[in-house]
Order: C-alpha cells, then structure tokens, then sequence
C-alpha cells in the first residue's frame, strides 16, 4: 500500500459520495418542486406509455436534437453513445466475475472510446467556428470539454500506447469495496485518468451535466397531454382554493 | 409602405442565418406600468429600493414552485441547437434573442445566487450579480420574447425560454416595474371583463349589429345573444372579434355556425374576453383570477357547455390550464369536452354533413394558413395529438378550392410566431414586432410567389391584429390576413338562404 494509492482511495471515496449525494439530493430537489402547469411541448402523447416513448426517443436518439441541429446531432450522439459503451467496458473492472454481456462489449469499447473522442472535438470546433455558440460559451464550456477529452485521450492511450497492470486496477476498485487499499500502478497515465474521472464525477451535480437528470423532469417532455381530461393542480394552487 | 424609423428586414427566397449583431435591439422596452396598475394587480407601484433582495427572494420562490424554472436553468449545456430558432434574432440578429441568450440573462443571476459554482467560481461559469444593468437588459429582452414555445421544440431537454421569461417577468412586477401594456390590460378585465374595456351596453349595441348584417347578407335571423341565461353554450372569445377587422367576420362565422347546429348559445359580458394576459406576466394568482370570470358567468348563465372563440394564448390557457385554474367543471354536460373549441365544434358539424358549405363563395382568394404559435405547441384539439394542425385545415380545405400550405419547416409544431404575441402587442414595440414577423413573411411571401397564394388565415386575435399592422411595412396588404369562420362564413349557405343577389353583393362588398 502507498501513499499514492490511499490519497486514490479516498479521492474515490470522497468523489462517488459526492456524486451520489448530490445528485440524490437534486433529484430529489427537482421530483419535490411541483409542476403546477400542463406545459408539454404540443403535439404531445396522451398516454402514460407514450411519454414513456417520447423520452426513450429523447434519451436513445436525440430526437428533438435532430430535429433542431444535424451538425450537433451527429457529434453529440457519436460522443454519448461513444461514452455509454466506454462506460459498458469499465465495467469489468468493478464487476467480479464480468457479466457474459461485458465481456461480449469489450472490444466495441475501443470503438466507443475512439467515437467519444471524435464527437467531443466536433462539438468543441463548434465553440470556435460558429459564432453563435462562441457567443454563448462560457470558460466552464471548455474546462467540462477539455476534461472529457482529457479522459478519452488518457484512456486511449492506455489501450494503444503505454498500458497499465489493468488486473493491479481491478484489485484496487475491487478492495474499495470491503475498505481495503490494494497498490494502485504508478503510472503517470493512469493516475492522470483517473484523477480526471474523479474530477468528473464531482463536478457532475454541480454543473450542466445536470441536463442527464433535468431530461427526466422536463415538463414540457414528461407530461402527458391530458388537461381536459384529468384536473391538475399542484399543493400550493391547491391552497389558493381554499384561501 | 408604413413609415418605419427603423430597416425592415429584406424578404429572402431562402431563409438565412443572421450573423450577430450584439446589443441591436437593447434599446427596446416597453412602456413601465403606472403604479395604479400595478396595484391592481397586487405589486408594487414602482421600483423598490431593496429590490435585489426582493428579486433574488422571488426568483427562490418560483424555484420552489415551478418545477420548469429549476429543471431549465440547471439543464442547459449550451449546445446551439435553440440558437437558430427564434423568430426575434432570426429577425433582429441581437444574440440575446437567441433562446439562450435570453435564458441565460436569468441564468447567470440564478447560478450566483442558487449554485455553488456560481457562489465561488461566477467568472468560471459566467455567473453574475443582479445589477442595475442586468435588471435594464431583463426588462428590455424578456419583453422581446412571445413565449411562442419554439425553442422547446428544438431543445433535447424542452427546455421553453417561455416560462422563464414569465418567471423574469413575474419577478420583475414585485419589484415594481411592470409592463404597461399587459398590466392595464388585466386592470381593465377586473374593472370591466374585457381587455378593450368594452362595457355590456356597448357589446350589447354591437352584437345587435351583427345580427341586422347578417340579415341583411342572408336574409336569415341569425341571433348574437349576450348574457342569455338558460343557453346550452357560452361562447368565450377575445373581445377584439367584437369590432376589430378580420376578428370580427370570425365572430359572425361563429354565430352562423352556431345557428345551423340548432344549439342555444350566448356570449357572456362577464366573461367578454377568452384571452389571458395573466399567462404573459407569469402570475398564477391573476391567471386564475382572469380565469375565473368564467367559471362565475357559466354558473350564473346555467349553460351546459363552454366554447372558445379563435385565439391563440387564450386556447393555451383554456385547453391546458382552465381546468386546473378554475375547475373542475363538473356541473357541464359531461358528454363534451371542456373547453371546446370552436374549429372543434365546427369540425364536428362538417363531419355530420350539417353545413352546407360553397366553396367556390371563397373563389377569390387563394389560402394558406399560420398555425398560431400556442395553439400548435401548447394545445390540442380533437382526441389526436396534432388534431391542432389537421382540424383547422380541415375546416379550412372544406371551405375554398384554393390552398397551400407555407414551407414545412415553417408550419405545424414548427411555426413562426407572428412576432405580437405573448404581451408584445402594442405600439410602443413596434420595431421588435416588425423584426419578428420576417420569418413567417418570408415564408408567406414565398407561397404568394410560387402559389399566387392571396391570404393567410389564422386562428388567433393576436396574430390577426398584429398582420393587419406588420404586413404594410413589407409591401403586402392588412386585409391578407383572414379569419378562419370568415372563410366559413363566406362558403356556408344558411338554412333558407336566398344566395343569388347576395353573392354579388358580397362581391361588391368584397370589392369595396
């Protein structure tokens, strides 16, 4: 056990806590504040089932997206499908034994990670090249860009060019389990990744990264188009009728 | 040509992207409400001297109470999509009237003061103090705003710049500095029950008109009752179909319509406006005080039904809200849906082939139709999604023998505002309202050049009065814009209606 390796550790404790609290506590935040309104974007489903579609299109295809802008559509969807699969092959690393699924997943995480990169530096030209989003880009815009970038570029190395002691990785994740510190590789690559992914994970409830939770709670793409049918009234509006 | 003291945008073939033209358009605000009207709406005459607290205590109430609010200002990632889509920076080229130029002017105030990054790293996430500046760039660019809801289509989060440019708007009245235009107008509906202050006995003085046009047009007694108790419907629509031109041929297609169904119908004085500015300045409590006007004159009036009247924000209020706003509606007739529409009811009387509709009446014109921004993204009609878009153009294609639909990138759920709506139709935006009409022009203009497409019909008052004012200052005619139930009321033939002297008079009339 070295000193490295016990500041990783409770850098990842210290970063999944947050993550976890802090989304759990914005979830919470947004499924207690009350909607008062019908307000879905019209035309809408009138059924629980086809909200349910509608945001499944949301979440897998980016449907409005492409609706509104191919160019980010295309670079947008390339990165997050990119990272899902990346995420899908990590998790060999916190699963004992790897899922048939995982294992199956492997190699199309190379891909993924190559495809996250890719659609990253699209979107990122973008904040240079068209005035529009210069215009609304701010310095976070780019740090949020640069870290992602930085995680895929790092672990993309890691699979090409310098590898690590992927099974001495495993044992570390599998250790924080049961609060026990196993040796992390000191590997100037590896740390940095994983320094960038704590960095990311904290950061996350704190940042636009919200808009992964925020898809859900969206009135104007959750709700079901049924105001004549169903009366809709919030506590508070309640209230007002009692007043 | 109208005089402008400003450029109106150039009609092109195909619609262009503007390049930015930072702070163009910061000149332009409204008229500031007197403080007798804001009192009457429940704020503070003029502006506080603690008003940064108050805002900032304001906007944390909102937070909690409009889930929208929260979810939208935390969500954006600033990807651009929305950046293209606003009929304002398509028309102004101001980037703060792209979508998320004008969320973010309430964004960076909200990261500030509610987000831990904004409390230590503003610059980082360019987040920013409520400053007397800001305050000035809110008050001129969320009243550039017709929360016309086509941002939201875009968005892959929905997030609608609509409700947060009610919110700014909501906070900026309790701090005293409402809009003139929106806050008199609420004033007058609680004084007099209509946003033009018409009062019973000069609505009475009207609807006896109508009724003597009408008979004379057609020889047939069609009634335009008012305040009669005991009639099946109440007709809720927006008091500019009482005298303002195209509204009003809508109003006398209503009452012909409602004449051939054989139903007992009757307008309410109390009730004598289907629009709700209530909705424009973002407050629930004068929304649902507008709203229930209605409520009362149906139950004093005993009528079985509600139907509204051609309007755009009104049918958003009445399809989305009315039911939670002053509901539930359990002493209607429940075999009909409340509200109804009145394309809805006339839908329903085509399809039982009681109308005997002459298309070639409309000869004279060649169609389109502007599907009014909150109708199509902020409603419905029918029991289809989209029954908003196919409905009226039903109605519309029975109607006359020619039309044309505008470019699809323009039309249904992804229609351009007029540029008057959502509280911006008054003379003192004028050049915000010009500006904004240039993409739905553009694309009028087109069919006028291919199609030798005529006039636009519409089903909201908003859009009508705001054409009639804009079309002049792009070389085309105020009267191109039409009534839908003018169209129907041009083509129905009335139960004993002798037709053959009246048409040429109509075409004299028509001429003139």
């Amino acid at each position: 056990m070295s000193f490295l390796s016990s500041v990783y550790a409770y850098l990842f404790y210290f970063a999944a806590f947050v993550l976890v609290a802090g989304l759990v506590n914005k979830v919470v935040q947004y499924a207690r504040t009350p909607a008062p309104l019908k307000i879905p974007t019209t035309p809408a489903p009138t059924t629980k089932a086809g909200v349910a579609l509608r945001l499944t299109r949301e979440v897998v295809f980016f449907e409005s997206l492409f609706r509104g802008n191919k160019w980010i559509w295309i670079f947008g969807w390339v990165f997050h499908f990119g990272l899902f699969l990346v995420t899908l092959r990590h998790l060999r690393y916190f699963l004992e034994p790897v899922w048939a699924p995982i294992q199956f997943i492997q190699p199309f995480g190379i891909y993924g990670g190559i495809a996250m990169v890719i659609g990253l530096g699209g979107l990122w030209a973008r904040r240079f090249l068209v005035d529009r989003v210069r215009y609304i880009t701010s310095l976070s815009d780019h740090l949020i860009l640069g870290l992602l970038i930085s995680i895929g570029l790092s672990g993309l190395m890691m699979s090409f060019v310098v590898h690590t002691d992927i099974m001495r990785v495993k044992a570390f994740f599998q250790g924080l389990y049961v609060g026990q510190i196993n040796t992390l590789p000191a590997d100037p690559l590896l740390l940095l990744h994983l320094l960038l992914v704590a960095g990311l994970m904290v950061i996350f409830p704190y940042s636009k990264l919200l808009h992964m939770p925020g898809l859900f709670f969206s009135p104007s793409r959750n709700q079901v188009d049924n105001p004549r049918e169903k009366r809709h009234l919030a506590d508070w509006a309640r209230r007002l009728e009692q007043e | 040509m109208a005089k402008a003291v400003f450029q109106v945008p150039e009609l092109k073939q195909y619609a262009e992207i503007p390049a930015l033209e930072p702070g163009v358009m910061a000149h332009s605000a409204p008229f500031k409400a007197k403080d007798e009207f804001q009192y009457a709406l429940g704020f503070p005459g003029e502006l506080t001297e603690d008003w940064q607290d108050k805002a900032i205590g304001k906007m944390g109430d909102l937070l909690g109470r409009y889930r929208s609010l929260r979810v939208y200002l935390d969500s954006c990632v600033k990807c651009g999509s929305c950046t293209d889509k606003c009929h304002y920076y398509l028309g102004t080229k101001d980037p703060k009237n792209m979508p998320v130029g004008r969320q973010d002017l309430m964004r960076k105030v909200y990261r500030r003061y509610f987000t831990l990054a904004g409390k230590f790293f503003p610059k980082l996430v360019g987040a920013e103090d409520f400053t007397e500046e800001v305050l000035s760039d809110w008050y001129s660019y969320f009243h550039q705003c017709s929360q016309c809801r086509r941002c939201s289509v875009f968005c892959p989060y929905g997030i609608d710049t609509a409700e947060i440019s009610m919110a700014a708007r909501e906070i900026m009245d309790h701090i005293g500095v409402g809009q003139k235009y929106c806050n008199e107008i609420i004033a007058k509906v609680y004084k007099i029950g209509n946003n033009l202050g018409l009062p019973g006995p000069a609505l009475a003085d009207t609807l006896e008109g109508l009724e003597e046009d009408v008979f004379d047009d057609t020889g047939v007694e069609v009634k335009y009752p008012l305040d009669q108790e005991g009639a099946d419907i109440l007709l809720v629509t927006p008091s500019a179909d009482f005298f303002a031109e195209p509204h009003v041929d809508g109003l006398i297609g209503y009452g012909k319509v409602f004449h051939e169904a054989g139903v007992s119908w009757t307008l309410s004085s109390h009730a004598s406006e289907a629009a709700n500015f209530g909705m424009f300045i973002g407050s629930y409590e004068n929304m649902r005080r507008v709203a229930m006007r209605i409520r009362e004159a149906a139950l004093k009036l005993k009528v079985k039904r509600i139907v509204f009247g051609e309007c755009g924000h009104a049918w958003r209020v009445a399809y989305s809200f009315l039911n939670t706003l002053a509901g539930p509606w359990d002493f209607l007739d429940s075999r009909y849906p409340v509200p109804q529409h009145i394309c809805e009811f006339t839908y329903g009387l085509m399809r039982e082939g009681k109308l005997n509709l002459d298309k070639s009446r409309n000869d004279d014109m060649v169609l389109t139709y502007h599907d009014s921004c909150n109708v199509a993204r902020a409603s419905r009609m029918g029991d289809k999604p989209g029954g908003q878009f196919d409905i009226p153009r039903a109605i519309i294609r029975a109607s006359v023998n020619n039309f044309y639909d505008m470019d699809e990138e323009t039309i249904r759920d992804r229609t351009f505002c007029c540029g008057g709506g959502g509280g911006l139709l008054t003379d003192d935006l004028m050049e915000v309202r010009v500006k904004g009409a240039q993409p739905r022009l553009e694309a009028l203009n087109n069919v006028m050049q291919e199609k030798g497409v005529t006039h636009m019909a519409a089903i909201c008052a908003i859009c009508k009065s705001q054409f009639s004012k804009v079309l002049p200052y792009y070389g085309m005619e105020m009267d191109q814009i039409v009534s839908v139930h003018q169209l129907v009321s041009n083509a129905l033939i009335l139960t004993g209606q002798h037709t053959d002297d009246d048409d040429e008079d109509e075409a004299a009339d028509e001429a003139a």
